[in-house]
C-alpha cells in the first residue's frame, strides 16, 4: 500500500518560512532609499565605494570559508552583502579603493570570521571595519566630499555639519537640508528622511522592534536638550527661536538627532541581531547606553561623531546584559 | 642627579621590591604536596580524558598516591606500561592488564540494512534515538549520526561514508570509554585487543526474533544458537535472541565464524579461511 | 479578547476539515490495542488468547495508581497478545482482536437519548471515571480520575474546559462541540460536582463562532457554566496559557494548576465523562480529524481505538501520492509516524498528511541571536540558550535557566530563521535534567 519512506522528526512539523536570507534582504531593501539619496548627492563616488565594499566583503567571506576554514561558503545568506553595504555607508565617497578593501578584510576576516562566522561575532563587523579605518587612516577617513560632488577621484571636500558643530565654526546647514541630504558626510549619513523611511519599513515588517531605535534616539534627544538648556552658549545651532523659550534647545536636540550617523546607527547598526541584547528590557538598557555615550563623545570628546564607538562599546556590554536581564518568565507572580 | 640614573634606581628598586614580595608570598602560601605527585603526573599520558574515572590526570595521580588498593586503578590510555611506571615511582605493585579497544557491535551497513524512513530531525544519535527507533527496520542498530565521532577526543573514530558506520582506528584508540558512554544504543564495548589484534565478536545487538531481525538486516544475529553449539570453550551464550562471545574465554578458533548462517560474527585481523581444514591456532592457549 | 500574555505565534489555521460532520468509521478487520495508551505504567492484560470479548469489556487493568484501564473497542476473539510498534517507533505490548460483529456489553446504554440528571455523589462519579479508563483526550493522556483528585487542602474553584483546539488543521473538537453540545455541558456539570467546583468555563478560540454561539445558547440552562471566547493564538490551548487567559492567574513555575484553584480538561474528555457516567460507556472510541492538503476526503471521523491508521487512510480517500510525513496529532506537537500500521490510541485527535514542500526541514544554520524564539516562547524562556547548553551538556545551568518550565509547544522551532532544531535539543535537555532532579529527590 505504501512503498515510500516517510519523513520522521520531532515536532513541530511546520515552519514559519522565515529565513536568514529574508531578513538580510529586507534590511537591504530598507537601505535602498538611503542609497538612492547617496547616489544623488555623491554620484559616482557613492556607487564605486559601495560596489568595492560589497564585492570585497563577499569575496573575502567566500575565500576564507572555502580555503582557510575548509567549510561550506555561506555567502548566499546575504550577511556579507549587508556588511559590505553598511561598511560603505560609513565611508566618505572618495576613499581610495585599497583602503576600502582593507576595511572589508578587517570587517569580514577579523570581526566576523575569526570568531566563528555569522552569529558568533561579539562586535558589529561593519563598525569594526569603519573604526579600524578611522584610526589607521585618520586623514582619508575625515576628508568628506561636499554634497553634489559626484566625482570619485577629485571631489572637493569640506566639513560635515557635525564637524562644524564640534569645532564651533562654519555655517551650519538648516534642518531641511539635513533632512534631504544636502550636506556632507559619509554615504549613509546624508538624507535623514530616507533613513527614517527605511527604519519605519523595518519596524512595520517586524524585522526590528522599536526598543533599540527609540531608546537611542530619545536618550540623545533628551541629553542634548538638557545640555542645551544648561549651557546654551556652547550648545546651540544659532537658532534664536520664537515664542517658546525651549525652542533653541529643541532645535539643537533635533539637529543632533538628524545629523551624523545617528539615524543609520539607531535603525541599522545597533539593531544588528547578533550584537544586541535578546530581551526588550535589555535592549532599552543597551539603547540608552548608546545614546549616552554618543552624546558624551559628541559634546565632550575629541571626535565630532561618536555613534560607532558608542555602539561598539555597548556591543561589549551585550553579553553581560544577556546574562542578567532575563525575559519575563511565566509563573513568576501569582495575582 | 642624572635622569637616567634616577630611572634606573627607581625601576630597579620597584623590581627588587616586587620580587621580594613574590618570594615571601610563594613561601608563605606554599601548598605542601607529596613530591611524588609531580613525578606520577609526568608519567601519565596527560590526555585528561576521564577514562580512568577521575577528573583529569592530576586527579588520577593523587588517587594513585593516596590509595591503599593500587590494583584497582588503571589508566586505559597508558595501559599496563604506564601503570608499571607509576608503580615503580610509588614502590607499589602493578598488575598486568590486557590492552583493550573499543569495538562497534553493529555491521548493518547501508547495503545490508535498508532504510524504512527518512530521519529529518537534528543530526545527533541521542536525539534520533529519542525520536524513534531508527530509520531502518532494526531499532537496535547504529543510527549513523556520528555522536561517537564527536565524543572521541583522540580522533580514533571516523564515519565511513559508504557503510554509514563508524570505524575504530586501532592505533589511536585508547579505550578511554567515551564512545561507550555516548552511544545511545550501547553498541560500543571495550573488548581485549587480542594477540596481534586478533579478536572475534558478535557484530550485532538486535534482540528481535530471528525472522524479524533478518528482515531488517541481512547480517543480523538471529539467535539460532549454532555458534554456541560449536564453541568448544563455552565462550558463547545466548540471551534475548542474541549471541554474545565472552572475550576472556574465547580462544580464537573461528568455528563460530564459519558456522554462523548470517555472517553476524566478525573476525578481526585474521588471515582468510582457505578451507574447512585450515584453522589458525593461537600460539598460546589462554587460561582464565 | 482574553488571551495569554507572554509569547505565542500565529500559524496559518488550515482548518480544511471544518464543518465536516462526524462520520462513523467502519470497524477494522483487526484491532490492535496498545497497553500503554496513557501516562503512567502500561495496563496489565486480564484476557487470554482465544477468549471472546464484547465491546466495553475490560481488556487490561490499570497497573498501580498512575495508570488506566483499557476496554475492548470491538467485539471478537483475542488473536494475539504480543509486541507491536507504536507511534514512537519502539515496540510495546498490545492485544490483537479479530473483529466479529459489533456486540456491546449489556451494561452499556447505547441509545442516543440525552440523560440530563446525575444523582451520584462525587466519590461515585470519580470511581466511574476511573473504571471507564478515561484519560486526557487532548494528547497528554493523563488519567482523569487522578487529575480530578486534588491533594488535601487544595480547593478547586473552576473547571476549565479546553475547547480551544489551537493546533492548525485539527477540527475534531470543534465538530464535537457543534454536534454534542448538550452532552458536553452535562459532562461539565458532572465534573463540577465531582470536585465541588463552583464554576465551569469552556474556552473556545474565536475562529469557531458557530460553536461559541451554539454553546452559549445552551449554557443559559446550566448555572455556573460560562462560555468564553479567546483570541486566536497558538498555544492558547496549552494548560498554563489557557488558565491565564481564562482566570488571569499564572500557575507558578513547577506548580500544578490546582495552585490557582483550577483543573483543566479537554472537551473530548468531558464528553467521554458524560458517556462514562450517564451511559456506563467506557472509553473505546474517539473523534479524530483526517486532514491534509492532499487528502481525498478530509473530515472528522468517529473511530474505534485500535483501528490501524492505514484503514483510516483508505477510508479518507487513500494514501496521497506525494505524502511525505504522516502525523498522529497536529503539526505543532504531533508524532511523526514511521508507518501507517500503527493503531489509533486514546488521546489521538488527528491524522495529518503533509507534503515534502510543507514539512521538509531546511539545513540548520548558526544562531543569529535574533531572539525570535525568545519572543515566541509562551513560558518566557530562552530556547537558543537551551540548545547551546544541551550541546555542551551543561545540565546544572539548564536547570537554573528553568528548562523544566518548557511545555514543548514548538513555537521556538517554528519561528527560528536559521531553522535550528530547537525542540529536538530541548526535549533531550528536559529528559536529562528531569532524571537528574528525580535522582536527587529520591536520594534525599
Amino acid at each position: 500500500m505504501m512503498d515510500k519512506n516517510l519523513y520522521v522528526s520531532i515536532a513541530p512539523h511546520i515552519h514559519s518560512g522565515d529565513s536568514i536570507e529574508k531578513k538580510m534582504y529586507q534590511v537591504l531593501l530598507a537601505l535602498l532609499p538611503a542609497f538612492l539619496v547617496s547616489l544623488y548627492v555623491f554620484g559616482w563616488g557613492s556607487l564605486i565605494v559601495t560596489a568595492i565594499s560589497v564585492v570585497s566583503c563577499v569575496v573575502f567571506e567566500y575565500l576564507i570559508q572555502k580555503y582557510l576554514l575548509k567549510g561550506e561558503p555561506t555567502i548566499k545568506d546575504g550577511s556579507a552583502i549587508l556588511t559590505g553595504v553598511l561598511l560603505a555607508f560609513n565611508l566618505p565617497s572618495n576613499l581610495p579603493f585599497w583602503i576600502i578593501i582593507l576595511g572589508a578584510l578587517v570587517a569580514i576576516g577579523v570581526a566576523k570570521m575569526s570568531f566563528g562566522g555569522l552569529g558568533n561575532n561579539p562586535f558589529n563587523p561593519a563598525l569594526v571595519g569603519r573604526v579600524f579605518l578611522l584610526i589607521s587612516f585618520p586623514v582619508q577617513m575625515t576628508t568628506w566630499p561636499l554634497p553634489g560632488e559626484h566625482s570619485y577621484i577629485d571631489a572637493t571636500t569640506g566639513a560635515t555639519p557635525l564637524a562644524m558643530l564640534h569645532g564651533h565654526f562654519g555655517q551650519l546647514p538648516d534642518m531641511v537640508s539635513v533632512l534631504l541630504g544636502k550636506t556632507g558626510g559619509s554615504l549613509g549619513e546624508v538624507g535623514s528622511i530616507a533613513l527614517i523611511i527605511g527604519g519605519t519599513y523595518l519596524l512595520l515588517r517586524k524585522v526590528i522592534s522599536w526598543h533599540i531605535p527609540v531608546s537611542i534616539l530619545s536618550t540623545v534627544l533628551i541629553f542634548t536638550f538638557i545640555m542645551a538648556q544648561i549651557a546654551p552658549q556652547t550648545h546651540h545651532i544659532g537658532h534664536l527661536g520664537t515664542g517658546c523659550p525651549f525652542m533653541p534647545a529643541i532645535y539643537y536636540a533635533l539637529f543632533h538627532l538628524l545629523s551624523g550617523g545617528l539615524l543609520l546607527g539607531a535603525f541599522f547598526m545597533a539593531t544588528d541581531y547578533v550584537t544586541s541584547p535578546m530581551t526588550p528590557r535589555g535592549q532599552i538598557i543597551y539603547g540608552t547606553g548608546i545614546g549616552i555615550i554618543t552624546v558624551l563623545i559628541r559634546l565632550f570628546g575629541s571626535y565630532p561623531e561618536g555613534v560607532s564607538f558608542a555602539i561598539l562599546i555597548m556591543n561589549s556590554v551585550t553579553p553581560l546584559i544577556n546574562t542578567y536581564v532575563k525575559p519575563k518568565r511565566f509563573g513568576e507572580v501569582i495575582k | 642627579m642624572n635622569l637616567t640614573l634616577i630611572a634606573i634606581i627607581t625601576l630597579g628598586s620597584i623590581g627588587l621590591f616586587i620580587s621580594i614580595l613574590l618570594y615571601i608570598t610563594s613561601q608563605k602560601f606554599k601548598v605542601l604536596e607529596d613530591p611524588r605527585l609531580d613525578d606520577v603526573e609526568a608519567a601519565l599520558p596527560g590526555a585528561n580524558c576521564g577514562g580512568c574515572g577521575f577528573a583529569g590526570c592530576r586527579n588520577f595521580a593523587e588517587a594513585c598516591v593516596k590509595t591503599t588498593n593500587f590494583e584497582t586503578l588503571l589508566c586505559p590510555v597508558g595501559g599496563s606500561d604506564t601503570m608499571s611506571k607509576v608503580a615503580s615511582i610509588l614502590g607499589k605493585e602493578a598488575i598486568k592488564t590486557e590492552p583493550k579497544i573499543a569495538v562497534l557491535r553493529c555491521n548493518g551497513s547501508c547495503a545490508d540494512r535498508p532504510r524504512t524512513s527518512i530521519y529529518d530531525g537534528a543530526a545527533s544519535c541521542t536525539i534520533a534515538n529519542a525520536t524513534f527507533g531508527g530509520d531502518t527496520g532494526c531499532s537496535y542498530g547504529c543510527l549513523g549520526l556520528a555522536d561517537c565521532v564527536k565524543a572521541c577526543i583522540f580522533g580514533a573514530l571516523k564515519m565511513n561514508e559508504k557503510t554509514g558506520l563508524p570505524e575504530v582506528d586501532e592505533a589511536k584508540c585508547t579505550s578511554c570509554g567515551a564512545c561507550v558512554k555516548t552511544c545511545p544504543k550501547n553498541l560500543f564495548e571495550l573488548r581485549d585487543k587480542g594477540p596481534e589484534s586478533k579478536r572475534i565478536f558478535v557484530n550485532c545487538m538486535n534482540r528481535d526474533k530471528g525472522a524479524l531481525a533478518q528482515k531488517a538486516c541481512a547480517v543480523a544475529c538471529i539467535g539460532c544458537g549454532k555458534c554456541k553449539k560449536v564453541c568448544g570453550y563455552n565462550a558463547i551464550h545466548l540471551a534475548g535472541n542474541l549471541a554474545y562471545i565472552d572475550f576472556k574465554a574465547c580462544q580464537l578458533c573461528r568455528q563460530c565464524v564459519e558456522v554462523c548462517p548470517t555472517k553476524a560474527i566478525t573476525e578481526h585481523s585474521f588471515p582468510p579461511l582457505e578451507s574447512k581444514d585450515t584453522k589458525w591456532v593461537p600460539q598460546q592457549i589462554k587460561t582464565k | 479578547m482574553r488571551t495569554f500574555t507572554i509569547g505565542g505565534i500565529h500559524p496559518p489555521g488550515n482548518k480544511i476539515s471544518a464543518g465536516q460532520p462526524i462520520h462513523q468509521m467502519p470497524l477494522p478487520q483487526k484491532a490492535i490495542i496498545l497497553l500503554n495508551q496513557h501516562f503512567g505504567k502500561p495496563a496489565v492484560p486480564v484476557v487470554t488468547k482465544g477468549e471472546s470479548v464484547k465491546v466495553g469489556q475490560l481488556l487490561a487493568k490499570a497497573d498501580g495508581v498512575l495508570s488506566a484501564n483499557i476496554h475492548a473497542p470491538v467485539s471478537g476473539t483475542i488473536s494475539k497478545i504480543g509486541e507491536t510498534q507504536d507511534a514512537s517507533g519502539y515496540k510495546h505490548h498490545a492485544v490483537w482482536i479479530d473483529v466479529e460483529d459489533d456486540i456491546w456489553m449489556d451494561s452499556i446504554d447505547k441509545s442516543s437519548e440525552i440523560i440530563r440528571t446525575c444523582s451520584l455523589e462525587a466519590p461515585a462519579i470519580l470511581e466511574k471515571i476511573r473504571e471507564a479508563g478515561i484519560v486526557g483526550m487532548g494528547g497528554a493522556t493523563f488519567p482523569a480520575h487522578i487529575k480530578l483528585t486534588p491533594p488535601s487542602g487544595k480547593k478547586v474553584e473552576t473547571i476549565i474546559v479546553n475547547g480551544v483546539e489551537c493546533e492548525p488543521y485539527l477540527t475534531a473538537d470543534h465538530q464535537l462541540m457543534l454536534e454534542k453540545g448538550e452532552e458536553i455541558l452535562i459532562g461539565l456539570t458532572i465534573l463540577m460536582k465531582a470536585v465541588n467546583a463552583q464554576k465551569g468555563i469552556i474556552g473556545i478560540e474565536n475562529n469557531k463562532q458557530d460553536a461559541i454561539a451554539h454553546l452559549k445558547k445552551m449554557a443559559k440552562d446550566w448555572p455556573g457554566i460560562e462560555i468564553l471566547p479567546l483570541k486566536v493564538q497558538y498555544p492558547q490551548g496549552g494548560e498554563k496559557q489557557l488558565i491565564e487567559a481564562v482566570t488571569g492567574r499564572q500557575v507558578p513555575s513547577g506548580a500544578l494548576p490546582i495552585e490557582v484553584g483550577a483543573i483543566v480538561q479537554n472537551i473530548a474528555t468531558v464528553y467521554a465523562v458524560y458517556e462514562a457516567v450517564q451511559k456506563d460507556k467506557p472509553l473505546v472510541e474517539c473523534v479524530l480529524t483526517i486532514t491534509g492538503k492532499t487528502v481525498g476526503k478530509p473530515g472528522n471521523y468517529l473511530t474505534r481505538i485500535g483501528t490501524p491508521f492505514s484503514e483510516l487512510m483508505d477510508f479518507a480517500g487513500g494514501f496521497p501520492e506525494n505524502a511525505a510525513k504522516v502525523i498522529a496529532g497536529g503539526p505543532m506537537m504531533g508524532k511523526a509516524l514511521v508507518s501507517l500500521s500503527v493503531p489509533v490510541t486514546k488521546g489521538c485527535s488527528g491524522l495529518l498528511i503533509l507534503t515534502e514542500a510543507e514539512t521538509k526541514r531546511k539545513k540548520s544554520q548558526n544562531c543569529i541571536r535574533c531572539a525570535k524564539c525568545v519572543k515566541a516562547c509562551p513560558m518566557g524562556l530562552e530556547p537558543y540558550l537551551f540548545m547551546t547548553l544541551v550541546e555542551h551538556a551543561e545540565w546544572g545551568k539548564l536547570e537554573k535557566e528553568r528548562i523544566m518550565d518548557c511545555i514543548e509547544c514548538g513555537c521556538c522551532t517554528y519561528s527560528c530563521p536559521s531553522t535550528r532544531p530547537l525542540l529536538d535539543y530541548l526535549k533531550i535537555g528536559k529528559a536529562k535534567v528531569g532524571s537528574l532532579i528525580h535522582a536527587r529527590n529520591t536520594k534525599k
